[in-house]
């Protein structure tokens, strides 16, 4: 069969088109002018998003990524359009993010060279892809994509980077598009060996306490319906990492809280009396450890994993069940018997009042003057939809509002988690409003980290998404501000900000906004903000020197966790 | 701490050295041996990295090699589960050449490769130990240039790649 030829360009976004890519965010640059030039003819079949810096379109691409489930898409120039997406690759890689980025790079002739916004992109962006690939061929355009978005969505999920020569942009080859189905170095789905499951079963149905750690392993897998039915006829209490919050409702009644440095008092002091901890879809990262030497040490440690290289990389485990968890948690719960463990649950619940007594009421109904992050994310469970989307930026109000905030349901909750980039919210959440115009996004984020990437204000007025954005400004780099506090004698060290008038700002950005500094009228303003038909900016100034509690300080043991 | 030998099977992309020599740079993993070659098949490539660290940091080196999605394969074996090679090229200057040089070559099996008007190559195949007392006793002759390549290896081990094809 006889194709005509098209311009690689064109070979790009019919690619893109032909995988189903609803968005790109992007921006353009000498190298990719061509892919932008062709864009220009099918603006009616695939939407362009022109952020105001690179950072932004790949955190955009991020947050849609996160809550469609989809593959997110991401266009850049070369040189420094190029190295701008870094970041959010690392980010995308350590979260298991999928997304395709491409990015111009000068003509194949000039390689090498140092020529104008020369750089070496796929040498740079290597250690924070899952894979990348340089083409200099327009016949190489297509299969490149193809494996792209392949490898990119399947397995664990990640970044990858395609480097797409001008001259391949600009010559002329067929486009016959291929997806790829099969790629003979790659398989990322090992076999799930029932063995494993049998002998998971075997000590779960033994165990007296059993304890369930669930993570983005459960969203990523789509296996939330598979960890609610495991749950239910096993009985076993579950906790949930930072990513995996959501995958099943809080509301559940097995569901005892959050893991990790901030998480909840329960579920990190109870991982060192449990007999049997059943880890599904999580890595032990050493925020929800601490001290790997004084972790869950008397425990049988079951891990359902679909990355070979998580097995044992941090907690030695006695049976790994490798494989998709969805297909795990559908055997194991066959295989496990219906039981309850109704003392083991009451020690969590009585830990969870002795937290509530100390740490949750003075966060959320204060009687001091100042305002608290804790209160204003109770405010928004007042007012927000069911199903409404959180997201956040990286520090102190991330970690009170992921403790607060009611998660209803699965892919609510973006954050940028494993390598905690400040700056992140803004962007994602206008990703992640792209998707549904329709769904209540809320962007919390702090006084540091928008100023990261405010430019991005310019991108939801421009596209008029929705997204709520509630400032919660303390005039401080607070968590750092914190750690100075109690592990640096309180040497604040710069971590005081001056801060603009971010009214004006986001007034000048034509985005409504207001601004809140005391109890009274903050109810109102919150409510207001959910009325607002189309974005609102909501500035909180929040008490100047709040901690966040329970922690666990850097390097002590979960059963180490405080509550002041 | 121990030596191992990581023998990684992949396909012929370009950057794939680099992907896999970033694993151990992030470590902070010293690679004492490194070569590349073609495979038994055709297309697939044979890499053998030599490293020594403990078992602990040596599988999760494999699995994160293995992770790489142009590597087939990654297999790591200890120094007993491997038949392995290296060569060694010494070259010494024929100025006022000692005599006792024949007996040198004969006593540790190696051999002449090249004569020149100022100078002679030998080469001797082995172990590192091997090539290392040659290097020492031919210091008394004076070396002008010393070279040794990474090991080649095949391992023990009867498992081979095509089960992963």
């Amino acid at each position: 069969m006889e194709y005509s030829k098209i311009r690689g360009a064109d070979i790009v976004i019919k690619s893109l088109i032909a995988e189903n890519a609803k968005y790109i965010f992007g921006y353009p640059g000498g190298a990719i002018m061509p892919v932008y030039d062709a864009l220009y003819d099918y603006v009616d079949q695939i939407k362009h998003i022109l952020t105001r810096h690179e950072q932004g379109a790949i955190h955009a691409a991020q947050g849609y990524a996160r809550v469609s489930g989809k593959v997110g898409v991401c266009i850049a120039t070369s040189g420094p359009g190029a190295t701008n997406l870094i970041t959010g690759l690392a980010d995308a890689m350590i979260d298991s993010t999928p997304l395709v980025c491409i990015t111009g790079q000068v003509p194949s002739h000039l390689l090498g060279t140092d020529a104008f916004q020369e750089t070496d992109v796929v040498g740079i962006s290597m250690p924070a892809t899952k894979w990348n690939i340089q083409v200099q061929k327009v016949e190489d355009i297509a299969p490149a994509i193809a494996r792209g978005f392949q490898i990119a969505r399947s397995g664990r999920p990640g970044p990858v980077l395609i480097d797409i020569t001008k001259n391949a942009q600009v010559s002329e080859g067929e486009f016959n598009y291929v997806p790829c189905l099969n790629i003979r170095s790659y398989k990322p789905y090992p076999k799930l060996d029932d063995k494993a499951i049998q002998a998971a079963a075997a000590i779960i149905n033994k165990a007296e306490r059993p304890y369930v750690l669930y993570g983005q392993g459960v969203v990523l897998g789509k296996a939330e319906k598979e960890l609610n039915a495991f749950l239910e006829k096993s009985g076993i209490p579950a906790a949930c990492t930072l990513l995996g919050t959501g995958a099943i409702s809080e509301s559940h009644p097995n569901y005892v809280g959050k893991l990790g440095m901030h998480g909840n008092y329960a579920p990190n002091m109870l991982t060192n009396k449990c007999d049997v901890l059943i880890a599904i879809g999580m890595r032990f990262d050493d925020r929800v450890t601490g001290d790997l030497s004084r972790y869950a040490k008397q425990a049988k440690v079951v891990h359902l994993e679909l990355d070979p290289a998580e097995i044992d990389k941090n907690v030695k485990c006695d049976v790994p069940i490798l494989g998709d968890c969805k297909e795990s948690l559908e055997k194991l719960t066959k295989a496990v018997d219906k039981k309850t463990y109704t003392s083991w649950l009451e020690k969590f619940r009585e830990l969870e009042a002795e937290e509530k007594r100390v740490v949750v009421g003075n966060d959320l109904l204060p009687t001091k003057e100042g305002l608290t992050m804790g209160e204003v994310i109770r405010h928004i469970n007042e007012f927000k939809a069911e199903d409404a989307i959180l997201v956040t930026d990286v520090g102190q109000h991330q970690m009170v509002a992921w403790r607060y905030f009611q998660y209803n349901q699965s892919r609510t909750q973006v954050t940028s988690g494993g390598l905690g980039t400040m700056g992140f919210a803004l962007p994602a959440a206008l990703g992640a409003q792209l998707h549904d115009f329709n769904r209540q996004v809320i962007c919390v984020v702090g006084d540091g980290g928008i100023q990261m990437t405010i430019q991005e204000l310019g991108t939801i007025m421009q596209t008029k998404a929705p997204v709520k954005v509630v400032l919660l400004n303390n005039n401080f780099l607070g968590m750092v501000r914190q750690w100075q506090q109690l592990f640096f004698d309180k040497r604040y060290s710069f971590t005081e900000l001056e801060n603009p008038d971010f009214l004006k700002i986001a007034e000048a950005y034509r985005i409504k906004a207001q601004k809140v500094e005391k109890r009274d009228g903050l109810r109102e303003a919150v409510a207001e903000m959910f009325i607002h038909d189309g974005p609102y900016f909501l500035e909180v100034a929040v008490e100047k020197e709040d901690n966040v509690f329970p922690m666990i300080a850097s390097g002590t043991s979960v059963e180490d966790i405080r509550l002041s | 701490m121990k030596r191992y030998t990581i023998s990684v099977f992949t396909e012929n992309f370009i950057g794939i050295l680099s992907r896999i020599t970033v694993i151990f740079t992030r470590r902070g993993i010293n690679i004492d041996g490194f070569t590349a070659s073609e495979s038994r098949e055709e297309g697939i490539y044979r890499i053998t990295i030599e490293v020594t660290t403990s078992e602990e940091q040596i599988i999760q080196l494999s699995k994160q090699i293995d992770k790489i999605i142009d590597v087939i394969k990654a297999f790591y074996y200890t120094d007993e589960q491997m038949v392995f090679q290296e060569i060694a090229l010494y070259k010494i200057p024929i100025e006022n050449l000692d005599p006792g040089l024949e007996r040198v070559i004969r006593q540790h099996n190696a051999r002449i490769i090249s004569a020149e008007k100022d100078f002679v190559v030998i080469e001797l195949t082995g172990h590192k130990e091997d090539t290392q007392d040659l290097l020492e006793v031919l210091k008394g002759f004076g070396v002008l240039e010393f070279v040794r390549s990474g090991r080649v290896a095949v391992a023990k081990p009867m498992e081979t790649i095509d089960k992963y094809l």
